[in-house]
């Protein structure tokens, strides 16, 4: 069944802005849905409407089969955790996360059970007396999660909730989310603009961009299937190559090199290559490039190179070797090559 | 921030010497002679002094109009203060929902702030005036002839009305900054956990308010009990027989009209002791419930 189906949502501000811009979206039970993208694309507004906090301008939401549009944050049976944890200050770690249930006025032994249920989980249970100044980020970020837990909701907002972390702990952090929506089989909306937390938090990610929705899909698809130009940088890391060529339907020309490729399509495009699925080969048979720049990541380097006029990069194990005078081949197999339209960014299968 | 050693451990007491002489020369050395008067019957003008002892505490504390001045100025100092308080945070509140014109509301809410306090007091006197006072005509609609300087309570609301309102603004002015710095995703976790908006102000913004609201709090009782004397002055002046005043106001008008130095002394003394009582009392009790962040 949909928990949470968000349809033709449009979010215009009173100074004629418009953050969001018509967006259909359904979140299934227990699934757990990543809008990714830039600062300013509307993700964040997107889920604070679902929260209730900020207004929906045309459009509807409906969860667990309600529309909630009119309906106050507290009666809409969300919990939702921010990015700066958004803890109250004066209140113990206990009655952090009892407040919404005594407000809700449940039993005391229920509350009691569930704060104790959560902290258990959390591994927060020893902090219970504490307040929030004497907790680390990642404690806070913990006790935040179990705010959100106690209150057995039909969705988790999250957002952004790991930007405050140092990237140790976001990893950390980042695998137990994950483990614990699983467990709790509850649906889950994750606000992110970091393309590593949508590929391995979400289910399936939602990529937005200037308020509109450019691709939804698992990770897989919109990582192997990228639909436009925006989504195919966006997603991946180092982001993939777009280089100006053109196909004749048997070749590919680019920068006045030309390589066999058979697709029906014809004419100037976009082509998409990503780093990790080029090579440098032995012979001469790939595209000719000059390298600029070496990066080493360790496992990986990062080779930058100078093709004709348009730049490339390729990824490769750190242990294989670099040609000394800087003259490489690069080859690639067809099928890695994405085409999009150079006016419309669109993918092209043809 | 930076710490610095001084080369000279002298240096920083050096730096430290205009304060504290202005400390020795206005406060140190006044409440030395003040305390050693107090135990002296003096001649105002310049002659002997003869030592007393504790002639001048008893001669105070005994005095009936020393009891009824002194309860005036507890009820005083409660009402103004938590009025003030109440007032203010009411503004504030309010202040901080106007989304459009907030400045402009700001701004008119602040001015009485800064008006001088006897240009204060003389609008409130002008305001309780028996022939052209508004607020005396306004009462007298309900049969209420209020007689500022002739009844004993009329006036002592009079001042409590005149000095509230002067306080008010100080006390939103701080509100209104308290109320701004709680965190806005504080205020929507608690919308999320809440829905009744009143609860969520007492469980949640109030709490978050405690560190203003206490330093308000002691602002106002210092206020109450000190700096009202201008305001009190206008209001009671040419008639202060039967006239309601505050522990300071006795202490000028013994001292300085009835020309009683010593009981005057003693009078503030006494003064001086609740002060420091009531700052204990205010520093222990109440800042271990205040949160600070």
């Amino acid at each position: 069944m949909t928990t949470l189906r968000i349809k033709n949502v449009k979010k215009v501000y009173p100074n004629g802005a418009e953050a969001v811009k018509g967006v259909s979206v359904d979140v299934e039970d227990g699934e757990l849905v990543v809008f990714v993208g830039p600062s300013g694309c509307g993700k964040s507004t997107l889920l604070r409407m679902v929260a209730g906090l900020e207004s929906v301008t045309e459009g509807e939401i409906e969860l667990a089969g309600r529309v909630v549009n009119d309906l106050e944050p507290a009666d809409r049976n969300i919990a939702m955790v921010f990015q700066n944890y958004a803890l109250y200050p004066h209140m113990s770690v206990r009655k952090n996360l009892a407040y919404g249930l005594r407000n809700r006025k449940t039993p005391q032994n229920e509350i009691d059970a569930r704060v104790n249920e959560a902290a258990d989980l959390l591994q927060i249970a020893e902090f219970l007396d504490r307040k929030p100044s004497q907790l680390s980020g990642g404690q806070r970020q913990r006790v935040a999660m179990g705010r959100a837990i106690v209150r057995h909701p039909a969705i988790f907002l999250f957002d952004e909730p790991l930007s405050n972390l140092d990237a140790k702990l976001r990893n950390q952090m980042r695998l137990e989310i994950k483990k614990l929506q699983r467990r709790l089989e509850t649906a889950a909306i994750y606000v992110t603009h970091d393309q590593v937390e949508a590929m391995t938090l979400a289910d399936r990610i939602v990529v937005l961009n200037g308020g509109q929705i450019e691709q939804v899909g698992t990770p897989a698809e919109i990582y192997a299937n990228p639909a436009t130009t925006f989504v195919a940088s966006f997603i991946g890391a180092p982001p993939m190559n777009m280089l100006e060529a053109n196909v004749t339907g048997d070749a590919l020309e680019i920068e006045g090199q030309s390589l066999p490729f058979p697709r029906s399509h014809r004419g100037p495009v976009r082509m998409g290559l990503r780093p990790e699925r080029m090579q440098i080969n032995g012979s001469d048979a790939g595209l000719n490039a000059e390298i600029t720049v070496l990066e080493d990541l360790g496992a990986t380097r990062l080779i930058h190179a100078r093709l004709g006029n348009q730049e490339v990069v390729l990824s490769q194990d750190a242990d294989l070797p670099v040609p000394s005078d800087g003259k490489i081949s690069i080859a690639f197999r067809p099928d890695d090559v994405h085409l999009f339209d150079r006016d419309s960014g669109r993918r092209i299968d043809a | 921030m930076e710490k610095s050693q001084f080369q000279n451990p002298w240096f920083p007491y050096l730096l430290l010497l205009p304060q504290m002489g202005i400390i020795a020369v206005f406060f140190l050395w006044p409440a030395a002679e003040a305390i050693k008067s107090s135990f002296y019957l003096e001649d105002p003008f310049f002659g002997n002094a003869t030592f007393v002892g504790l002639d001048n505490y008893r001669d105070a504390l005994s005095a009936s109009d020393y009891k009824r001045t002194a309860w005036f100025t507890a009820i005083f100092t409660v009402l103004v203060s938590v009025l003030s308080l109440a007032l203010g945070l009411m503004l504030a509140v309010s202040a901080d929902r106007v989304l459009r014109g907030q400045s402009t509301y700001k701004t008119l809410l602040m001015w009485v702030y800064a008006i001088a306090p006897p240009v204060a007091g003389l609008i409130g006197v002008m305001l309780f005036d028996q022939h052209i006072g508004p607020l005396v005509d306004f009462v007298a609609i309900f049969g209420w002839e209020m007689r500022v300087g002739v009844n004993y309570w009329d006036t002592g609301l009079a001042m409590i009305i005149v000095s509230t309102w002067k306080q008010v603004p100080y006390c939103f002015i701080f509100f209104l900054s308290g109320l701004q710095s709680i965190p806005t995703s504080v205020k929507e976790a608690a919308k999320v956990d809440c829905r009744s908006e009143t609860r969520r102000f007492w469980s949640i913004t109030f709490p978050l308010l405690a560190p203003t609201t206490f330093f308000l709090m002691i602002l106002n009782i210092t206020y109450a009990m000190f700096e009202t004397f201008g305001t009190i002055d206008l209001i009671v002046k040419d008639q202060p027989g039967n006239s309601p005043v505050t522990l300071v106001y006795k202490v000028y008008r013994d001292g300085f009209r009835g020309n009683d130095l010593g009981g005057s002394s003693a009078q503030s003394v006494i003064l001086m002791i609740i002060v420091l009582l009531l700052t204990i009392v205010q520093f222990r009790l109440i800042e271990k419930r205040v949160h600070y962040n």
